[in-house]
């Protein structure tokens, strides 16, 4: 990464409760324009819940996030800014079912952004098209294959021509012939400079676009490297065990 | 190891398909159900035929010379009176002769082409929504027609203005009353039930707590006691010169019920949508109000629609009490007309009519929901 390119995402002493359970413990996090980082690390170690803070999905007790500089706090305009720069792609899709595909993809770029109907068609069409369903549509998210569906999820989230892109375990619930379809278009974004923050366990994905590679346990960032070094020459006991209990198959 | 050859595919046996599959399956199962398969039929075998003899066959249909839209159509000489009706059948002439009455209540004779010209709007509203369906403007025209068909039947139906002659309300009964009550409750309660339904989800402590305050309350009201109070309490706190319609208060009444109704139907519908349809269309930045109208009620509707529906029919059978506070609807003007001296004894008749009209309207109505949700329906589409 070329050090002359400014932190997109800051996130620093970041703190969360669920209740009394502490499930992020003193994040710090600064991403970089066009940086793809990969988190990953066992369930419930709090990956996913960091992700989740950074388009404020969830909230925080502690700490702050600043993106595109703006920081995150209640106020619904700056959330709803940020969520605008911000898409994200979820673990179980979360199509819209009573809508069809293309409309599924213009329902943002309308009412969140102003752009009229014909504007909007186009360039969900076109989409499409990149994530190569343009053929399904006018159909219904129910009426297409789990893969096809997180492809048009891909391609919703990419209509409001984000800076930024999260993705929450994108290829958890797939079957495993569909995962590389997904795969294949996340590794297309990844090289077109998008920033991308990537909760998978899908290592040769990490392996083949991540800038950095982080690993979580317990709340905790507890290891951080390139994806070589992060292979390869892992420095704590826990990212051994984990990448031994990962990558034995 | 071992290849295996591709099986031919096969008819199933004779046996297990047509007429005899299904008697088997349906009705012989098992000796319990053949049972009562035999005990059915002989139910049916002892009360069909006396009620087919006292509708039909020992009934009389001596109408006399009834006018249908502008033709004479001869049944009889003479209308059939009391005494020339049998007692063993029906006096169906009892209720041609009622008919009126249990339309329009005590409605002018001379302005009965006003209700039934709403009548006709309202028929020609079921055929004109479905007609427009692929119409380039459609949203306009449903909006207009919801806008203008109200308005165009009340001016119709109470008249004044300067122009059609005023009714009051004291005067509306019957079926046209029974109706109004029942669409203008269904039609004010819904976006009501809605609002608080979303109000007792809502993240703001005081709306929550309102809402959830009004809907519990008027659950544990019974109707007739809100009819009462709407009818009787509430012009207590008036001062006398606020004195306001007793059908409008009734309204109030019903449509505050029924909006309670509906906030829990509604309500069941929203706990039904995932986690996930909220946190999607919060990340790609909509608003509360637009995730709401765009994303969660179209779903939780959807889903609600046999029990909106089921809700709307109680109410529709609810509209009857309205008697009580003495407005007079279908089953008020049966009640009322059964009085008549010259037909004594024929309350029977008019009963097993209102309950004819009060299931083809019902039957209609559950009907219409199946189809509202075929058609609405995108999950299993395959």
């Amino acid at each position: 990464m070329s050090t002359e390119k400014a932190n997109i995402i800051e996130i620093s002493k970041l703190n969360k409760w669920y209740g009394d359970f502490h499930a992020l413990k003193n994040i710090d996090l600064n991403v970089k324009e066009g940086e793809i980082i990969v988190v990953c690390g066992p369930s419930g170690s709090g990956k996913s819940t960091l992700i989740r803070c950074v388009n404020f999905l969830e909230k925080f007790q502690e700490g702050s996030i600043l993106v595109s500089g703006t920081e995150l706090t209640d106020d619904a305009q700056k959330i709803r800014k940020i969520r605008s720069e911000v898409a994200m792609v979820f673990q179980h899709f979360n199509l819209f079912p009573h809508l069809t595909i293309v409309d599924n993809l213009t329902l943002a770029p309308i009412w969140v952004h102003n752009e009229t109907k014909q504007e909007a068609r186009d360039k969900a069409l076109k989409l499409l098209d990149r994530v190569g369903i343009r053929d399904q549509a006018e159909k219904y998210p129910n009426q297409l294959s789990g893969g096809q569906q997180q492809r048009v999820a891909i391609a919703r989230s990419l209509c409001t021509s984000p800076k930024i892109m999260l993705f929450d375990e994108p290829t958890s619930a797939l079957d495993p012939e569909m995962i590389s379809e997904v795969l294949d278009v996340m590794v297309e974004l990844a090289k077109e400079g998008i920033t991308m923050i990537c909760v998978t366990h899908e290592m040769g994905f990490a392996r083949k676009v991540a800038n950095r590679i982080i690993f979580m346990d317990d709340g905790q960032i507890v290891e951080e490297n390139d994806p070589e070094n992060f292979f390869n020459h892992a420095e704590s006991d826990r990212l051994q065990l984990f990448l031994d209990q990962i990558l034995t198959h | 190891m071992s290849v295996f050859d591709q099986q031919s595919t096969r008819k199933p046996p004779i046996s297990q398909i047509g007429a005899v599959l299904w008697l088997r399956t349906n009705l012989f199962s098992s000796w319990i159900n053949s049972a009562l398969t035999l005990a059915s039929l002989y139910l049916l075998y002892i009360m069909i035929p006396p009620l087919l003899d006292w509708m039909i066959f020992n009934a009389s249909f001596s109408f006399g010379t009834v006018n249908l839209f502008g033709f004479d159509i001869k049944f009889s000489e003479a209308m059939a009176t009391n005494q020339n009706c049998g007692r063993e059948g029906a006096c169906w002439p009892y209720i041609y002769e009622k008919l009126y009455m249990y339309t329009y209540g005590f409605y002018p004779r001379t302005e009965t082409w006003r209700p039934n010209i709403v009548f006709g709007l309202t028929a020609l509203l079921f055929v004109i929504v479905p007609l427009v369906k692929h119409y380039k403007h459609k949203n306009r025209v449903t909006l207009s027609l919801i806008i203008l068909y109200p308005l165009v039947s009340y001016v119709l139906i109470a008249g004044g203005f300067g122009i059609l002659m005023p009714v009051s309300t004291d005067q509306w009964g019957g079926l046209l009353l029974t109706l109004i009550i029942a669409s203008v409750g269904i039609i004010v309660s819904f976006p009501i039930g809605v609002l608080l339904a979303l109000g007792r989800q809502s993240n703001l402590k005081v709306i929550k707590l309102f809402s959830t305050l009004f809907i519990e309350f008027i659950r544990a009201v019974p109707l007739i006691t809100i009819l009462f109070m709407a009818s009787f309490v509430l012009p207590l706190f008036l001062e006398s010169g606020n004195y306001f319609d007793k059908l409008l208060r009734a309204l109030i009444g019903i449509a505050l019920f029924q909006a309670a109704y509906f906030a829990e139907v509604v309500r069941g519908g929203l706990q039904a949508i995932p986690r996930g349809q909220y946190e999607a269309a919060d990340a790609i930045g909509l608003s509360y109000f637009q995730k709401n109208v765009l994303i969660i009620l179209p779903q939780a509707l959807k889903i609600s629609i046999p029990n909106i529906v089921g809700s709307s029919i109680s109410l529709f059978k609810d509209t009857t009490l309205v008697l009580i506070i003495g407005l007079f609807d279908m089953l008020a003007m049966v009640n009322l007309t059964s009085n008549d001296p010259y037909w004594l004894g024929r309350e029977t008749e008019g009963f097993v009519f209102v309950t004819i009209v009060m299931w083809a309207i019902l039957y209609t109505m559950s009907r219409y929901s199946r189809k509202l949700e075929l058609r609405f329906n995108t999950e299993n589409t395959n």
